[in-house]
């Protein structure tokens, strides 16, 4: 009877994945709606937006500096093929602000900040404090959740911003003070490539998304995860994973949305 | 309540991040080159548009005078109409020459201006009648492969 086991624990997965997702729904929707002590009481978010927001800074200034380095260094490689090294600024500019700004600091965020969440949101719940406040008649989503939520969404904008503009600083570095490509072209070619509209707005509304995105999924597998030291160790490994796939789905399709080729 | 160190570490963190948006949109974006300033429509025919785009710049003697804002074609005509928007400072004579030139050899697209003599200017509106398509390289080929082959009879 080893298919009839196997049948029964593929079946089980399945239920357990779609109980998941519904759960996973109806928690984001119980944030939304018990966000309101989040901004009446700004100084909880203020206080998550220190430990994830400020906290995050140092790696995400960093990586966007060694990114846009590479950039300067690689796009000169290629670019000095054509004849065209002015447009470095342009190539630098553009790759960060449309793609890799947004989607590199959602994934450093991912698993920066959102691994601690799951793991310190577990950890309440193994310790029984989520329980407590239960019974002291305090909304968990409202007192613990939202607050962190909140905090991580308008993080997360600010984060690609920062990262994204030191990487063109890090850009500009390796192009015009160490190589020296014409400086004038360099910020020229670039102002004329970048649109506001389409490509700095474009960049921050996938920010927005994916912050929302790690977020969600940090705090619901925390909030999921099963109380014990092995839970919360899965839990946490399950948050980096899925919401560095979720990142990735994401941008495919806000790409796809966004620069149809026009 | 009160201020609290760190209130003025996450009051930094927003700053500092508006100020990168800020940098993006400004210094990397062409946020400051939106002209502000008042412009007027003109409108031009051409039999080719080549590869020009919408948004393309509209140049007098290198200097940016406008951006194209449509183009369609005109089924009366079979032409391609192009409205522009000039700067309001800028103001053409009715003879004035619209070419679509190429900023190098393969650069982007753009309307040059090239002004005439006439005493009056064009106005808000008005349609510059002196046009020249855009170079199509097929078109150019085969002129020179024609000339070649008429050379050596």
């Amino acid at each position: 009877m080893d298919i009839v086991r196997s049948l029964r624990g593929i079946g089980k997965r399945v239920v357990n994945a779609v109980w998941r997702i519904g759960f996973g729904a109806r928690f984001f929707l119980m944030i939304l709606v018990y966000s309101g002590p989040s901004f009446r009481r700004i100084h909880l978010t203020i206080k998550e937006m220190f430990s994830s927001g400020v906290m995050s800074l140092i790696i995400i200034l960093v990586a966007g500096l060694f990114v846009g380095i590479v950039l300067g260094m690689q796009g000169y490689e290629t670019l000095k093929r054509y004849g065209s090294e002015s447009a470095l600024g342009t190539l630098v500019a553009l790759s960060l602000v449309r793609e890799l700004g947004p989607v590199l600091a959602a994934l450093l965020f991912a698993s920066r900040a959102g691994s601690a969440m799951t793991a310190e949101i577990g950890l309440m719940k193994a310790t029984e404090q989520i329980s407590a406040m239960e019974m002291m008649a305090v909304n968990p989503i409202a007192r613990v959740i939202a607050p962190r939520f909140w905090a991580g969404v308008i993080s997360m904008p600010l984060l690609t911003a920062m990262f994204s503009a030191m990487g063109v600083f890090g850009g500009y570095v390796v192009g015009v003070v160490l190589i020296g490509v014409d400086e004038g072209s360099f910020w020229s070619q670039m102002q004329d490539a970048v649109d506001f509209q389409h490509d700095v707005l474009n960049g921050v509304i996938k920010s927005f998304v994916f912050g929302i995105a790690v977020t969600v999924i940090a705090l619901f597998e925390g909030f999921d995860a099963p109380p014990t030291a092995e839970g919360v160790s899965g839990a946490t490994t399950r948050t980096v994973v899925q919401s560095s796939l979720a990142i990735l789905l994401l941008d495919v399709i806000l790409t796809a949305f966004m620069f149809r080729g026009d | 309540m009160e201020r609290t160190t760190l209130d003025l570490w996450v009051g930094m963190f927003v700053v500092a991040g508006l100020g990168a948006l800020m940098v993006l949109a400004f210094k990397v974006g062409n946020l400051s080159t939106y002209n502000v300033s008042e412009s007027y429509q003109l409108q031009a025919y051409f039999s080719n548009i080549g590869g020009l785009k919408p948004k393309a710049s509209i140049k007098s003697a290198g200097v940016l005078v406008g951006r194209v804002t449509e183009i369609n074609l005109d089924t009366e005509r079979y032409e391609a109409k192009v409205v522009m928007n000039i700067d309001k400072r800028y103001q053409f004579p009715k003879d004035t020459f619209a070419n679509i030139l190429t900023s190098g050899l393969l650069g982007e697209q753009y309307i040059g201006l090239a002004p005439g003599g006439d005493a009056e200017m064009l106005k808000a509106g008005e349609v510059i009648k002196k046009t020249q398509s855009a170079v199509v390289m097929e078109d150019l080929i085969g002129k020179f492969l024609y000339s070649k082959a008429e050379g050596s009879k």
